[in-house]
């Protein structure tokens, strides 16, 4: 029988087949090979796409290269964002393996935020994590944590650790028998403006504590 | 949970229970007559009905209430006839009790009462002592009264025989008349109260009851206790008033209110006298408005005044049972009633709703709100039926008190009604008459009420309408005893003599009864014409009486009672199990389908993420392995990695410092063999094992800063040991459980080598993880059926989860795990020391034992000091002299000895320089775990039958042993419902305490004596066999562990020695003698192959010596059931084993040398017939 358990390990380790080019506008010495990666869906694109990063790097000057974005169809995508998200949003109809670009100049300041550093990618995901502590518990739980443990959770995320993550993920989502649940169930509402339908697909994402991913839900609203 | 019932009593007299688990209210209808009163105890419930006499439902159980009459008879020898019953003229009678002074004839024997049977006819007792008898279970002495035995002496003169006969209380599960005496009770009851029964636990079930009369007195009833529910005799208590109303906690609290409003107290309730001694009187809470009725938990006493104002009372307890001062309380009602755990009910004024006080805690007694309980009752509609036949009692009934608190509940809540209705009153009275083919009782009742009140008036008329049962009340005149408004109106049918008394007392209060009287006149129109209304299932119930006397909650109940207000709730709780499953199951589906998708065909990708080395570090304590042992400050890490085929592994490292010079100590995961949390008050502490260090008997022993820390640490590291083992999921079929003297519970899967031959692995490399819950005994069978033993003897299921406890999140499963309680008691020691000048006191000598000890006196043990076993258990009573210590107590619950330590006796004697006593204290525990309570019988014992692998059993034969020592046979236990259905009791002579139950439905037992039974003739289609066959113990010895196996029967003795049984033969199942197998042995497991297993003592491995040691048989073959030598495992600390669910055949490997020819065969009967004892110590 499905535990829980199964269910979350297929969550975490759920992998998006990505294919990475450079953009054509991008000045290389030599052509630059596309670059093939699975991508974890829990994650975020800039904190595992280092390798894409050093792979096209070998092929351009240094003074070329600004920070790192990526596009799909004409679309910046938001790193803070999922990737599974941002797949599910813009790209479930497409053919696999997902067809990423990537751009070293001309960053889209309108549509992204900058992440100088992996430390942006931390505060924005334990902010999600506090969100919906905050939600469950009052934020009792996180705040009971240690900095170690905040830290155990992160870590788990960057280094794909599931049990590291999930040691310390699991207090997060525990509740009180007596209360036979918890206050409220976090969500979030990720929504694509597609200007050609007059429906707008949203995706729920229910912040399980972990960062928008447990469950996908797709509801079609009729807006 | 069990089930519990809350009783009440609507404005019509019928009798409602709403069950705990239940979602409305069952009318009991059994009920013939209706009732005023009603109090209950888990056990039973009373109440006074209409006709004024006391009835006595006692619930059902699978186990009977039987007593046992014994009578004696005795016969003395002559030189003509031999033994003969002609005795001499100075002997006892021929027929006679135990001591011989009382006459008993056979015959001389009656039933009580019509609710008692006799079961069978008397019979010869055959056992003497443990021993069986020569034929006639005669018994043989020199003369009256001496020592007898067994057998005939040439001396022999006299000689007596045991006669016995049950008898069965029938009435159960039915409203039973308590037959009244009437010497001393010339006056109807007018309320009944009943409690105590935490008071003593000796005799078995006793209760206190309380009622009082019509004129004020007050009754005890006497002799109440299990074997005897309907007691002995009432009892007049004197009282310094009149009484109307009064209350009975489950302790010893019992308050009473007066009919001038104040209260008074009983005092002097205790063990040697539970009707107490004196009274006290506390004023009314408030001094304008009088009492009018009070309810009496543990620790609490609610009142309410005449005005339905609520009143608590402050600083309750034994001690203090007056209390220090009232607090006011919000809400009106007009009854109160405080159940088990304190908990309260009320009946509101306005709306005659039942409502509970929420939130009533021990720390916070006086609870947060009041919470109305809205279900429905069953079958609105179908009361026309019963209301037609019980017409006749209804009129009677109205000549009764009760119905007149209708009319006021009417007069409060429906004065809307009330008026809209006023305007068609002409109406009203020609109504009823032209409906009368369609009964309705309400309109019944109210005419009845008219005609009542109108004969109230003018008492002459009343007599035609006063049916025959009222005969017995000697003249009927009418009359009206008033209660003050708020408890209703009482209209009594008593002498007129008391009722001018009664009045005559009431005349202070005249003003504010006169309003009330009128009131409830003018109302009785109106209420008959707001009955025109169709009497549905709408209508909101109008309540008199509530008793939540046998209804157990606590603040954390779970309960269905309450309105829809939390809807998110009840949404929830409308997802059953399966439907959870189901969509967990669908989730999954989903999500495999999409990683089939998105990841199948792209799986030589590379990984955004490269695996590493994961490591968590942290602090620890670690006892260290050099002497002097201490704590010492290490550094603990787990390092985790995946290994060559993907299968996780990991490392234990404690770094730590010798000498100035850095060192470690390490531990690879794949070899430790279980994870023991060993949590005492001081320190978090747990052991590691590996076979190495299982052999030393010297784990590594770790401290955690916290509890919380040991917890993640241990959660971490069990997910660790079973991914590296490859372990997922609930415990298999053929599991192996255990149980740790801590109540911790353990499971190994045993391995097909476990029982191979001759070379099988050694049980120190059996992996164990924990599973959550806390039992004290833990059964099961290769069918996956598991049963488990609280040390409250609670009986649990195992439900097929996993995890529970502090493995939470992944190393748990989410279904199948419950909350589980346990309670277990803490005793400690008083001892004193005899001087000349004062007697006992407590100066010792300086040599002496502390004066407040442990059993042992070797640790001081004060009340102060002493804490729960571990944080996670609680104190759920205060300290109290335990007076069930063996050896008896006098009355204040001390044992004598010549000194320190010595042998202890209930009674004083000359050279008694020492005495102690014992003193208890309970304490709770509150875990989760994979199991499910089997309510309501408590066990000591319990044993399923052990099943091969291939056989298929549709019923899994099931056998237990209730704490008092009656055994049972469950009915309808199968895989898909392990806790069956109910329980057949089987009938013994004596109590048990031990059972087991092999292949082909041997079932043996122990009984308390010490002496073993094997049942006859138990079969699938007579689960409970038909007769015990008396079996005696090894000499000088008393049995007390039994366990059958496929055909081995082993039994372990008070004293630890291990024996099996000789010649047991399909034909012959009993067998022919005892040999000595081994001594310090604890428990026998005996599995279903035969395979025998021990929780053995006094182990010694190379560092330290263990008790509570698992050993294993080695050697144990088809032909040598009795094995050769011991193979040790896990332990110390270890209390209990079953091996009874691997039913794994271990492969056939066998070295030639040691190869048995013959194919396993059904094993011939042993010739062996010697009792020798040839002891094959366990290494001791």
């Amino acid at each position: 029988m499905a535990d829980d358990k199964d269910v979350l390990r297929d969550v975490w380790f759920g992998r998006i087949p990505t294919c990475f080019t450079l953009h054509q506008d991008e000045v290389t010495e030599r052509e630059a090979e596309p670059f093939y990666l699975l991508l974890p869906r829990v994650s975020y694109l800039t904190l595992v796409t280092d390798k894409v990063k050093k792979h096209f790097l070998k092929v351009m000057k240094a003074e070329d290269v600004e920070e790192m974005w990526f596009e799909y169809e004409g679309t910046p995508l938001k790193w803070h964002y999922p990737i599974g998200v941002l797949f599910d949003l813009h790209a479930s109809n497409t053919a696999l393996p997902w067809s990423i670009t990537v751009h070293f100049k001309d960053f889209p300041e309108r549509d992204l935020l900058h992440c100088p550093s992996n430390s942006v990618i931390e505060a924005h995901f334990m902010s999600s994590i506090k969100e919906a502590d905050a939600l469950k518990h009052k934020s009792q739980v996180i705040n009971d944590m240690q900095k170690k443990d905040h830290k155990q959770l992160w870590m788990g995320l960057q280094n794909d650790k599931f049990d590291q993550f999930w040691a310390m993920n699991r207090k997060l989502m525990e509740y009180p028998t007596e209360e036979g649940g918890f206050r409220y169930i976090p969500f979030r509402i990720y929504q694509v403006h597609t200007h050609t339908h007059t429906h707008t697909h949203i995706y729920i994402y229910i912040l399980a504590g972990v960062s928008p991913f447990l469950l996908t839900l797709t509801l079609t609203l009729t807006l | 949970m069990p089930v519990s019932l809350l009783w009440a009593v609507d404005v019509y007299g019928r009798v409602y229970s709403l069950s705990t688990g239940g979602q409305q209210w069952e009318q009991c209808r059994d009920a013939q007559l209706e009732f005023k009163r009603v109090t209950a105890a888990q056990q039973c419930c009373w109440g006074i009905a209409c006709d004024h006499n006391i009835y006595l439902n006692v619930h059902a159980s699978d186990l009977p209430i039987r007593y046992q009459e014994e009578t004696y008879e005795n016969h003395r020898w002559n030189p003509v006839d031999g033994f003969s019953e002609r005795l001499l003229p100075s002997d006892r009678w021929q027929w006679s009790d135990v001591t011989g002074l009382q006459h008993q004839p056979l015959d001389s024997f009656i039933l009580p009462s019509k609710s008692w049977e006799w079961e069978a006819d008397w019979y010869v007792d055959e056992n003497f002592g443990g021993e069986p008898t020569e034929k006639g279970g005669w018994t043989y002495a020199i003369d009256f009264p001496a020592t007898y035995t067994k057998d005939k002496k040439w001396n022999s003169c006299v000689r007596r025989r045991r006669w016995i006969r049950y008898r069965r209380y029938k009435a159960r599960d039915t409203w039973a008349k308590i037959p009244s005496e009437q010497s001393g009770l010339p006056d109807p009851f007018n309320d009944i109260s009943c409690g105590g029964w935490e008071i003593s636990e000796e005799p078995r079930g006793r209760l206190s009851l309380w009622a009082v009369s019509l004129q004020g007195k007050v009754w005890f009833r006497d002799g109440i206790y299990h074997h005897n529910p309907e007691g002995s005799n009432w009892e007049e208590m004197s009282v310094p008033g009149e009484v109307v109303q009064i209350s009975c906690g489950p302790g010893d609290l019992v308050w009473a209110v007066l009919w001038e409003g104040q209260l008074i107290v009983r005092e002097g309730i205790g063990r040697d006298c539970p009707q107490g001694t004196s009274w006290v009187v506390v004023d009314s809470p408030s001094p304008e408005v009088g009492a009018i009725h009070v309810g009496v938990g543990v620790n609490v006493v609610w009142a309410i005044t005449k005005d339905n104002k609520v009143w608590f009372r402050r600083g309750v307890n034994s001690h203090n049972p007056c209390g220090s001062g009232w607090i006011g309380m919000v809400g009106e009602m007009i009854m109160i009633n405080v159940g088990l755990n304190d908990q309260v009910w009320a009946i509101g004024c306005e709306d005659r709703a039942v409502y509970f006080r929420q939130g009533v805690t021990s720390s916070e007694l006086s609870g947060k709100a009041w919470k109305v309980i809205s279900v429905p009752r069953d079958g609105d509609r179908s009361h026309s039926s019963a209301s037609a036949s019980s017409l006749q009692s209804a009129g009677c009934f109205f000549s009764g008190e009760v119905r007149a608190q209708s009319v006021v509940s009417d007069v409060d809540s429906d004065t809307e009604k009330e008026k809209g209705s006023a305007e068609g009153g002409s109406d009203a009275p020609t109504e009823p008459a032209s409906e009368a083919p369609k009964p309705r009782i309400p309109k019944v009742t109210s005419d009845s009420f008219i005609s009542e009140l109108v004969s109230d008036r003018e008492p002459g008329k009343n007599t035609s309408a006063a049916p025959a049962i009222l005969e017995e009340e000697s003249n009927p005149a009418e009359g009206e005893v008033q209660d003050p408004p708020a408890a209703g109106i009482a209209l009594s049918p008593s002498h007129n003599v008391d009722l001018e008394e009664a009045q005559s007392q009431q005349a202070g209060a005249g003003a504010v009864l006169d309003s009330a009287d009128t009131c409830s006149l003018s109302s009785v129109a109106t209420y008959t014409l707001a009955l025109e209304e169709p009497y549905g299932a709408d209508e909101h119930p109008l309540w008199a009486w509530v008793n939540g006397g046998g209804c157990s909650v606590d603040c954390h109940s779970q309960l269905n009672w309450f309105t829809l207000a939390q809807s998110v709730q009840s949404m929830s709780l409308s997802i059953t199990p399966a439907q959870t499953a189901a969509w967990r199951k669908q989730i999954f589906e989903q999500l495999s389908e999409r990683s089939k998708r998105e990841m199948d065909n792209f799986r030589h990708y590379e990984q955004a993420i490269e695996q590493s080395v994961w490591v968590k570090k942290g602090t620890m304590q670690w006892w260290r392995d050099w002497k002097p042992h201490k704590w010492m400050d290490v550094r603990f890490a787990l390092e985790q990695f995946s290994g060559p085929e993907g299968n996780k592994d990991g490392i234990l490292f404690i770094y730590y410092n010798f000498n100035e010079e850095k060192k470690y100590l390490h531990a690879f995961i794949n070899e430790v063999t279980i994870l023991v949390p060993v949590l005492n008050d001081s320190k978090h502490t747990f052991a590691i094992y590996t076979p190495e260090r299982t052999k030393q008997r010297w784990p590594i022993r770790l401290a955690a800063a916290t509890e919380l820390e040991m917890h993640d640490w241990l959660a971490l590291l069990s997910v660790s040991c079973c991914d590296s083992r490859g372990i997922q999921g609930p415990p298999s079929k053929q599991a192996i459980w255990s149980v740790t003297c801590k109540g911790d519970i353990f499971v190994s899967e045993p391995s097909p080598g476990l029982e191979a031959m001759p070379y099988p692995t050694p049980c120190d490399q059996m992996f164990w993880r924990q599973v959550g819950g806390h039992l004290r005994v833990v059964e099961c069978n290769s069918v996956g059926v598991v049963w488990g033993i609280g040390y409250d003897h609670t009986a649990w299921v195992y439900t097929g989860g996993y995890g529970g406890g502090f493995f939470q999140g992944l190393a748990s499963s989410t279904d199948n795990i419950y909350t589980q309680t346990d309670v277990k008691s803490i005793y400690i020691y008083e001892n004193q020391r005899w001087n000349p000048v004062t007697g006992y006191t407590n100066r010792g000598l300086p040599t002496d034992r502390y004066m407040w000890s442990d059993a042992s006196g070797l640790h001081e043990c004060t009340k102060t000091n002493t804490k729960p076993p571990s944080p996670h258990w609680t104190w759920v009573s205060e300290w109290a002299v335990d007076y069930s210590v063996s050896g008896g107590t006098d009355r204040e619950g001390w044992q004598y000895a010549a000194d320190f330590p010595a042998s202890y006796h209930g009674y004083k004697t000359l050279k008694d320089f020492v005495r102690r006593r014992r003193w208890a204290r309970k304490c709770k525990l509150t875990t989760t775990g994979p199991w499910q309570e089997v309510p309501p019988i408590p066990l000591s014992d319990v044993t399923i039958l052990p099943c091969t692998a291939q056989s298929s059993v549709e019923v899994v034969p099931l056998w237990a042993i209730s704490n008092k020592g009656d055994v049972l046979c469950r009915l309808g236990v199968t895989t898909l419902t392990p806790a069956g259905s109910s329980w057949l009791h089987v009938g013994t002579d004596q109590p048990f305490k031990s059972i087991s139950i092999g292949a082909a439905n041997q079932v043996w037992a122990i009984a308390r004596d010490g002496s073993a039974f094997y049942r006859g003739s138990v079969s699938p289609q007579s689960p409970a066999g038909d007769c015990w066959f008396h079996i005696p113990s090894p000499s000088k010895q008393k049995l007390k562990q039994v366990s059958v196996g496929r055909t081995s029967v082993y039994t372990v003795d008070e004293n630890g020695n291990l024996w099996y049984r000789q010649g047991v033969t399909p034909s012959y199942p009993q067998g022919s003698s005892w040999e000595h197998i081994s001594n310090n042995v604890r428990k026998v497991s005996v599995g279903p192959l035969d395979q025998v297993w021990i929780i053995a003592d006094k182990v010694q491995g190379s560092h330290s010596l263990s008790c509570g040691t698992v050993c294993h048989r080695l050697g144990v073959q088809p032909m040598e059931p009795k094995g050769q030598s011991w193979d040790y495992g896990i332990g110390g600390g270890w209390d209990h084993i079953t091996v009874r669910g691997n039913s794994m055949e271990p492969p056939r490997i066998r070295l030639p040398s040691l190869t048995d020819p013959s194919a396993p065969a059904p094993r011939s009967p042993l010739s062996a017939r010697n009792m020798e004892v040839n002891g094959n110590a366990v290494r001791c």
